[in-house]
């Protein structure tokens, strides 16, 4: 066994037995964060932090929740809501925070795609950080199912319905996910178990390996300069003021907390005064697997990829719009996994410094705006070909995006590296 | 060296146990989740047609969706290929979900028509579109026929044969 001295003070006891020091710096004051950054590169940590949000008001959501058909919808909208103390207040948190969470989501997404923070070396960050983002869509779909409204029953059945366009196996495989021949209670009971359980402690890993991929590659900067961390950590230790980096703990995280809290001004105004666009009228209606509401449409945060799902609506040759929707679905669900490799320029800059990326970057934001609107239109007349003819814009943006940027490789050799 | 083949038998009888135990474990978590067998009994549903009312819909509920029964009047035309008919009588039995997007059309005695208000789609008596968006005629559950009541769900030798002409 190791050799244990007499300790002087409880800092020093636990320190001998776990090494407390050393694991401070390594986690905190000596890992290292770029001087060159701004406000977007605080949106990690309100990530984090809106999770911890999520995960507490839906422990205190779970003490009273009823995962069953009968008692399901009564138990959030009776219970929670009138009952008891302060229940109307945790179920806006989680609400507004499962929103706005996404809100996070795609900045700090784009703020990447802005930055090339996926190119060589960093291509770990940006592949776990989709898997949080497949992680957060399976929490969200499965949370949103729980109250047992008309909006939950429904997305469940088109949702799970999806799954019967898988060639052969799709019908038997749509019952075997709902535990019935229609969403029922075995459905209710088992997608409860996902969101209150396995998706969460899926998402608590993928965090903690989110946070692991910075470690080598570490965080990308404003400029996207190459910086020897090596060096400019000496370079700090002289002499803070002429390093080009700071410790994350304390000096990174002072900036982040005053972005954070600016965020929680926010968060909690949309909570207590604006929390209308969490709560879908439609859900408070109770389940009826016999009345279908007049226009079925997600969250606002799936509106993008739902429409591309529906934005094929006429058969081409043998394919039925049904299955070119699903492949394109599939396509639009996919394709962001492979951004390091579709961009094919190894210039670490940011879009507007990218000759040809620049537009296209403003083009694909453009694009998702228009989706995410006509997703929540009833897709009849002039919007379904609106619909229709951005599914085929995303599509073509990803496809031409390797030659563009091919293109730029090529404009930019031996100009900047 | 026989040391290390010792250790590597081990392992490898190690690894084939694990992997049979982990195989096993995998199956028995994937029939969790199949429907129960109080749910696939209740997924059969029998009814008996001799009550009903010419010209007047029934709607009952199989597997969570509307199913409707209609007892053809004398004015309806034959359709081979759709009717289901015991004795003398002729009858429509389908599901009652607008293959256009899923909403319950309703029957229009008079007219004697299926008429979704969703979209305004509309079908015969035999449930085949005649108006409006649906793409194809109302879905013909799986049935079976015994006598003078009719079992959902069960894929009987009238139902296989109407599959073959549709």
């Amino acid at each position: 066994m190791a050799h244990f001295p007499k300790a002087h003070g409880v800092g020093e006891w636990l320190d001998h037995r776990l090494n407390i020091t050393a694991l401070k710096k390594v986690m905190m004051t000596e890992y290292w964060i770029p001087k060159d950054i701004n406000f977007l590169w605080a949106m990690g940590m309100i990530l984090a932090f809106t999770f911890k949000i999520l995960l507490i008001s839906g422990i205190f959501l779970l003490m009273y929740y009823k995962p069953d058909v009968n008692a399901a919808f009564d138990s959030v909208n009776y219970t929670i809501m009138q009952e008891v103390g302060y229940g109307w207040l945790f179920r806006h948190i989680h609400a507004v925070g499962a929103s706005v969470i996404f809100l996070v989501i795609y900045i700090h997404m784009f703020t990447g795609i802005y930055y090339g923070s996926y190119k060589k070396g960093r291509e770990m960050i940006w592949l776990s950080g989709m898997l949080l983002l497949i992680l957060f869509s399976a929490e969200a779909f499965s949370g949103y199912m729980l109250p047992w409204g008309q909006m939950s029953y429904w997305a469940a059945y088109v949702i799970t319905n999806i799954f019967g366009g898988i060639p052969l196996i799709g019908d038997e495989l749509v019952v075997w996910i709902r535990g019935n021949f229609y969403v029922a209670d075995a459905t209710l009971t088992r997608f409860f178990m996902l969101h209150v359980l396995l998706v969460p402690l899926a998402i608590m890993g993928g965090i903690a390996f989110h946070f692991y991929t910075l470690r080598i590659p570490h965080v990308n900067n404003q400029t996207g300069e190459d910086i020897d961390f090596g060096k400019e950590a000496e370079k700090y230790k002289e002499n803070p003021k002429r390093s080009k980096i700071i410790p994350f703990w304390p000096v990174f995280m002072a900036k982040d907390v005053f972005v954070l809290s600016v965020f929680l001004l926010f968060f909690f105004y949309l909570v207590f005064y604006n929390y209308g666009f969490a709560m879908d009228p439609v859900n408070f209606d109770p389940a009826n697997g016999l009345k279908t509401p007049a226009h079925i449409y997600p969250e606002w945060y799936f509106l993008w990829s739902y429409e591309v799902l529906r934005g094929f609506f006429f058969d081409i040759g043998p394919l039925k719009a049904a299955d070119i929707g699903l492949l394109a679905f599939g396509f639009a669900q996919a394709i962001l996994l492979f951004m390091p490799w579709l961009d094919r320029s190894p210039t670490v800059a940011p879009a507007n410094q990218r000759p040809y990326f620049r537009y296209w970057f403003w083009i694909m934001i453009v694009v998702l705006i228009v989706l995410t609107i006509y997703g929540k239109l009833p897709p009849t007349g002039t919007n379904a070909w609106i619909g229709f003819a951005s599914s085929i814009a995303f599509i073509v943006m990803f496809a031409i995006l390797p030659v563009i940027t091919e293109k730029e490789a090529r404009t930019v050799a031996g100009g900047k590296k | 060296m026989a040391d290390k083949s010792r250790r590597a038998f081990m392992g490898k009888v190690l690894g084939a146990t694990a992997g049979v135990g982990a195989v096993a474990s995998l199956y028995a978590m994937k029939r969790t989740w199949d429907p129960l067998p109080s749910v696939i009994s209740a997924g059969f549903t029998t009814v008996d047609l001799s009550p009903l009312e010419a010209g007047k819909l029934s709607v009952i509920k199989w597997r969570g969706k509307p199913v409707f029964l209609l007892k053809h009047t004398s004015d309806i035309t034959t359709d081979e290929a759709r009717d289901i008919v015991i004795g003398e009588d002729r009858y429509t039995v389908v599901i009652g979900l607008c293959t256009h997007l899923g909403c319950i059309p309703e029957w229009r005695e008079n007219d004697k028509i299926f008429h979704c208000a969703c979209h305004g789609g509309q079908y015969d008596p035999h449930a085949r579109q005649t108006f409006g968006p649906p793409p194809r005629p109302l879905d013909i559950p799986p049935f079976s026929i015994s006598g003078k009541t009719i079992t959902l769900g069960d894929e009987g030798p009238e139902y296989k044969k109407m599959l073959t002409m549709a």
